[in-house]
């Protein structure tokens, strides 16, 4: 069994309780970092515990929180909880199970950057999440955990719960704070950066929930400690949101460094693809990232075992890698169309897109149309290239990773499944009787 | 993005008449604007929608234009507001609003089934609300609950107006809540 730091009371009766968190250890962090540290201090913890941002980019965690402009106040942290990359459902599971997991690093993190304000943006339609967290914060009140004059110190801090209204894009941290100041959900331009000028324009830092939800424990045990867990720069554990077609779908904690073949066949976690039926591909990190087929996901080029580290995943770069991502982790039997699984994709980027970039707004039309007339089985040879050529005018030309989001499964899934392509393409018939391209698959 | 389909003559004609949230309801607008600096009340104003489209089912125009007044902004900062954010119902929905996921994990574990399934029992079309203005059929983007699908989400004046997740659905589980729940 691999370490447990969200998830070692998740299952704990009654762990959304104050009480039974508390007597689980629960906001001994907040006692110790307000009473026996400065905010650099928790800062530089969190700096030597090699913490990596948990919402998909992986940018180290300590850091982004030393770029904040401390000379200028108010300043705010914002959690990020606006979960809504397809293939990913860890932090709803972790916020509805153990708030205060969430609202102990709020203080914490909040401490560290000196806010005495902070909002946990949460996406809409979990607003029986947001009850629940509300709850939690109330306890947290009545106990002296937040308002003024924490614990008899110096230090206050309100703690609120913001809903979002169902847009993908706001859990793009700029756009997220265009839509917690009440507007429609456009990214800004960067920079200037949110530790600049984030929310009202004051200084601001925007984390994952996962990442808030880890600092507790850093600050309880050290940075160095935290560190020593997983690989190389992938430190610690990272919740994994598995779906698709596993025998035992779910969230796992897991150490980073675990090998993928372990995490999709070993009874620890995902206990193998469903009865009868062989993987056929992976997307490893939420639908953003590029897909692999079984091969590449269970080793890299070089025939090395992939682990479930930032570094491994994207071992081999776009060719023949991916990333880690969100964790969002789609496995797909062989009854899958990746033909159609593009499509699908193509659709929820054009959907999503906030329309404000021409190559973007534009660009991911032209993607969902060419692959809905191809799994309609109107496609022409030459829409493969054309699908390639859009996604290249996308990527890198817009203000927010959207663009991306949308391209990279566009590449990678022909890159790796262009004879899938071509097949719909050259049997436009069977196509429209339905059928799907049938790969010889080999039982991994 | 939210489109209106039934045209605003239409729109007009269901229009709500003078929209009043009640004085409790007002208390807690109250403490939701207190969440926010002196001056940055308009962030309040997707809070402040999901209450107005629990109590009136949709974002009429009268709705959108009374919120802006509880803002003191103006009535386009709401119109651009719901018209971006994909929760809110521009025209007039059924008493339970069956927000179906379409998204891929769920599509290749069987969402397109259940869509097609829905469409039959209720002879209406994605979108569409049924005779009896007991069920309105939508497809949404992903629900963050991959694990299990195929899932739909459905907001209920019984949770406070919170949505309840139903995950690992099939066709006959289906045909169970519609007989045992959304009554």
């Amino acid at each position: 069994m691999g370490k447990k730091i969200l998830t070692e009371h998740i299952h704990t009766p009654n762990i959304e309780t104050f009480e039974v968190y508390r007597k689980h250890g629960g906001y001994a962090a907040v006692e110790k970092a307000l009473k026996t540290m400065t905010p650099d201090e928790v800062t530089e913890e969190v700096k030597k515990s090699g913490l990596r941002g948990r919402g998909g980019a992986g940018f180290p965690a300590g850091m982004k929180w030393s770029f904040i402009d401390k000379k200028t106040t108010p300043r705010y942290l914002v959690c990020n909880a606006d979960e809504s990359e397809p293939g990913t459902f860890k932090d709803r599971y972790l916020m509805s199970k153990n708030p205060h997991s969430l609202v102990e690093g709020m203080i914490v993190a909040s401490y560290a950057l000196g806010a005495n304000t902070s909002y946990i943006y949460v996406r809409g339609e979990m607003l029986y999440v947001i009850q629940i967290l509300e709850k939690a914060i109330a306890e947290a009140y009545a106990k002296g955990f937040l308002g003024k004059n924490i614990l008899g110190t110096d230090y206050s801090l309100d703690l609120y719960v913001h809903p979002g209204g169902g847009a993908y894009i706001c859990g793009e941290e700029t756009a997220l704070l265009e839509s917690l100041e009440g507007k429609r959900g456009n990214p800004r331009n960067k920079p200037p950066f949110p530790a600049v000028k984030g929310l009202y324009q004051q200084p601001t830092v925007v984390n994952n929930v996962e990442t808030i939800a880890a600092t507790p424990w850093i600050i309880n045990n050290g940075g160095d400690a935290y560190a020593a867990i997983g690989v190389g720069k992938s430190t610690g554990t990272k919740l994994i949101s598995a779906c698709g077609h596993l025998k035992k779908p779910g969230v796992y904690e897991i150490e980073l460094g675990v090998p993928v073949e372990e995490f999709i066949y070993s009874d620890e976690y995902c206990g193998g693809i469903r009865a009868g039926h062989t993987l056929k591909a992976v997307v490893a990190g939420g639908s953003s990232v590029p897909i692999l087929p079984t091969a590449l996901i269970l080793k890299t080029a070089k025939g090395e075992p992939r682990l479930m580290t930032y570094e491994s995943l994207s071992d081999g770069g776009f060719i023949t890698g991916t990333m880690l991502g969100s964790g969002g982790f789609i496995a797909m039997d062989e009854t899958v169309s990746v033909v159609k699984n593009l499509w699908n994709f193509s659709r929820f980027y054009h959907h999503e897109s906030c329309g404000q970039c021409s190559p973007c707004r534009e660009g991911t039309g032209w993607l969902e149309r060419i692959l809905h007339r191809m799994v309609k089985g109107e496609g022409k040879l030459h829409d493969i290239d054309l699908l390639v050529d859009v996604a290249k005018k996308i990527e890198g030309n817009t203000i927010c990773p959207l663009g991306e989001a949308a391209a990279w499964p566009v590449a990678s899934a022909i890159r790796h499944f262009r004879h899938e392509f071509e097949w719909y393409v050259n049997n436009k018939d069977k196509v429209k009787r339905g059928e799907i391209y049938q790969e010889q698959l080999v039982n991994a | 993005m939210a489109h209106a389909g039934l045209g605003i003559d239409k729109i007009m004609e269901y229009n709500h008449q003078n929209p009043t949230f009640s004085e409790e309801e007002m208390v807690r607008i109250k403490e939701i604007i207190s969440h926010y600096p002196e001056g940055k009340q308009k962030s309040a104003i997707l809070p402040i929608m999901h209450i107005a489209q629990t109590k009136w089912n949709w974002m009429s125009p009268a709705v959108m234009d009374y919120v802006a007044s509880l803002l003191q902004i103006e009535p386009i900062e709401v119109y651009e507001v719901a018209t971006f954010y994909t929760m809110f119902h521009l025209e007039p929905v059924g008493k339970y609003v069956l927000e179906v996921c379409r998204t891929g994990p769920c599509m290749i574990c069987g969402a397109e089934e259940l869509i097609g399934h829905l469409e039959k029992k209720l002879q209406i079309k994605v979108g569409e609300t049924s005779a009896d203005k007991k069920f309105t059929i939508k497809e949404v983007e992903c629900l963050a609950a991959c694990g299990g699908a195929p899932c739909l989400q459905v907001k209920l004046k019984t949770m406070d107006g919170a949505y309840k997740y139903y995950e690992n659905l099939t066709p006959n589980k289906i045909d169970e809540l519609m007989v045992a729940e959304w009554v």
